[in-house]
């Protein structure tokens, strides 16, 4: 498959501080390709240098086989953009945000209205064209969002944490259009996210930590890397729970958020022995399949979402609508 | 090139569609302009007349309100510039295949035109006042409400393109805003009674030349040649749009 961005040792420094450091990596013409990683680690750093938002401190970079810094009209051209923030007109209707759009990306009159029809229908927001955007819940928003993304026909989408702060239903929702986006168009869609099981419908995923590129696979090899199941127990006495299944069983145990995890091999055997031979007592204890979480925690050693963090998504998430409602 | 001159109609067409759309907004801002010139200028007219005018308050202050609302206009619409960095739209704008300075340019000829239109609510009133005037002379004071229009839209550009938070907002109208209004002879003569200071001030102050302009085309009431007056205010517009989308190429 033909390479349609080229990353290469692309860096990123605010005043002193290093945002990313020097990453290289390629995404292929027609792949789902990810960005996983925790908040603050360089994603959405990464994307605005690739849509000619942030200027690379050093480094270089081409999307759609365009320079990000010597052709950032062409770039911007030939790609689609749904930000992590909402960046729609809400004091404008679904249908001058979509028409604006296509006029700003030189779509012919007659071509722009035939499109915003087809990509209103692909959202199925077609009844409410009429309707100000402000009037919209999270979910209707986004949509736009990527129906306006999708309007001037790029090569490749971006979307920054797609599905952040919205629900189940409204993600499987949006998760089933891009699945059909790829397959209709053979867009490229680079996504970034730090929903582990968004995650997973990516072709190939790379994990991105302190600005750093520690892993890139498909999911399934990603997790092959772990091996075998993970078995999470909680015990009195974690600390020495994990010295004596070190002694006794040859298995490193990892303390996170106050659970220990193992990784073994034919765990549904291994988790009887285990609790028979421990002396600490057990409180609970659970086995499954490796997660991308598991990849990260054996990279890293952190989990990639710390449920504190979560929380502060939230926090974040319902200020900003609050301001919006006392515009 | 065809880009750019797409991506300036449309940035224009967004500022005429919100606007025509927010009638409260429309009707808000000439109330007050319209309350300065006849409650403020009729109270004063006495005060004035006393004070040994030989022309009346309201006539003399009627180009000033018609300046007010230019300028109030103009620098509150660039300045919305902030709001679309806080609700995301700038970055839409910014991510499009057309120039930054088509952006700002864009925005600053719709924000002039909206100012225009307001501007040209309180030209309405004009019988009320007493004061007339030719075709020649409208269309001229059309030109100079657009010009300085423009350029203190652009000054607000330059202005909302370093401020990154809304709180600056008040700072803008305290400190700019409402010295540029006062000190423009839009509400009192600005000649000989003035201490030096303040004389020194209105000199300096590129509105004043905009309101001397305007005032001499409607009322004949005049300090400075018209040319004087047109090349000051094109001369701060083309300055100020300039560094505008000098700092918008470089910071956006």
């Amino acid at each position: 498959m033909p390479t349609i961005i080229e990353v290469n040792e692309l860096a990123k420094d605010y005043n002193g501080h290093s945002a990313v450091k020097g990453i290289s990596f390629t995404v292929e013409r027609g792949e789902i390709f990810g960005f996983l990683g925790p908040n603050g680690a360089g994603k959405t750093t990464t994307i605005s240098m690739l849509c000619t938002l942030l200027r690379p401190t050093s480094g270089s970079a081409t999307v759609g086989g365009y320079d990000i810094i010597k052709n950032r009209l062409a770039v911007r051209q030939s790609i689609g953009l749904v930000f992590q923030d909402p960046s729609l007109d809400e004091r404008l209707t679904a249908l001058e945000n979509l028409k604006f759009h296509g006029m700003i990306y030189g779509i012919p009159r007659a071509e722009r209205s035939r499109r915003i029809d087809e990509v209103l229908e692909l959202v199925e927001l077609s009844g409410r064209r009429h309707d100000m955007v402000r009037t919209f819940s999270g979910g209707m928003k986004r949509r736009l969002e990527i129906a306006r993304g999708l309007m001037h026909r790029p090569r490749v989408l971006f979307l920054d944490e797609p599905t952040l702060g919205l629900d189940p239903q409204t993600r499987h929702h949006i998760w089933d259009y891009i699945n059909q986006l790829r397959v209709d168009e053979g867009l490229t869609i680079f996504l970034t996210t730090h929903y582990m099981d968004e995650a997973e419908h990516c072709a190939r995923i790379a994990i991105i930590d302190d600005g750093e590129l520690i892993a890139i696979d498909t999911p399934e090899k990603l997790k092959a890397q772990v091996g075998g199941d993970v078995i999470v127990l909680i015990t009195d006495d974690n600390a020495r729970a994990a010295t004596e299944i070190q002694e006794k069983f040859d298995v490193e145990a990892k303390e996170v958020n106050g659970e220990l995890s193992l990784q073994v091999e034919a765990g549904e055997h291994f988790m009887p022995a285990l609790i028979k031979g421990l002396e600490s007592n057990v409180t609970s204890i659970s086995l499954r399949k490796p997660t991308l979480e598991d990849v990260f925690l054996n990279l890293t050693g952190r989990k990639i979402r710390e449920e504190k963090l979560a929380g502060m998504d939230q926090v974040r998430s319902r200020v900003r609508s609050k301001r919006r409602q006392q515009r | 090139m065809k880009a750019a001159l797409m991506g300036i109609y449309t940035l224009w067409l967004r500022d005429i569609t919100r606007f025509v759309r927010d009638k409260p907004r429309i009707i808000s801002s000439s109330v007050q302009p319209l309350l300065w010139l006849f409650v403020l200028g009729l109270g004063l007219s006495t005060a004035f007349v006393r004070g040994g005018g030989d022309n009346n308050y309201m006539r003399f202050i009627y180009p000033g309100i018609i300046s007010m609302s230019v300028l109030f206009t103009s620098i509150f619409s660039a300045v919305s510039i902030i709001w679309d960095r806080e609700f995301g739209f700038l970055k839409e704008v910014l991510v499009a295949p057309i120039p930054r300075w088509s952006v700002a340019i864009g925005r600053a000829l719709g924000g002039s035109t909206v100012a225009v239109l307001q501007g040209t609510i309180i030209l309405i009133v004009a019988p009320l006042v007493g004061v007339s005037f030719t075709f020649s002379q409208l269309a001229l004071a059309f030109l100079i409400m657009f010009m300085i229009a423009f350029s203190m839209t652009s000054f607000g550009i330059l202005i909302a393109a370093r401020m990154h938070t809304h709180e600056g907002f008040q700072v803008v109208v305290n400190f700019i805003l409402l010295p540029m209004f006062f000190l423009s002879g839009a509400m009192f003569p600005v000649g000989e009674g003035l201490p030096s200071w303040m004389q020194a001030l209105v000199r300096i102050n590129p509105l004043s030349y905009g309101v001397d302009a305007l005032r001499q085309t409607l009322v004949g009431i005049k300090i400075n040649p018209i040319w004087l007056d047109l090349s000051v205010v094109a001369g701060f517009g083309a300055f100020a749009l300039m560094m505008a989308v000098w700092y918008f190429e470089k910071h956006e």
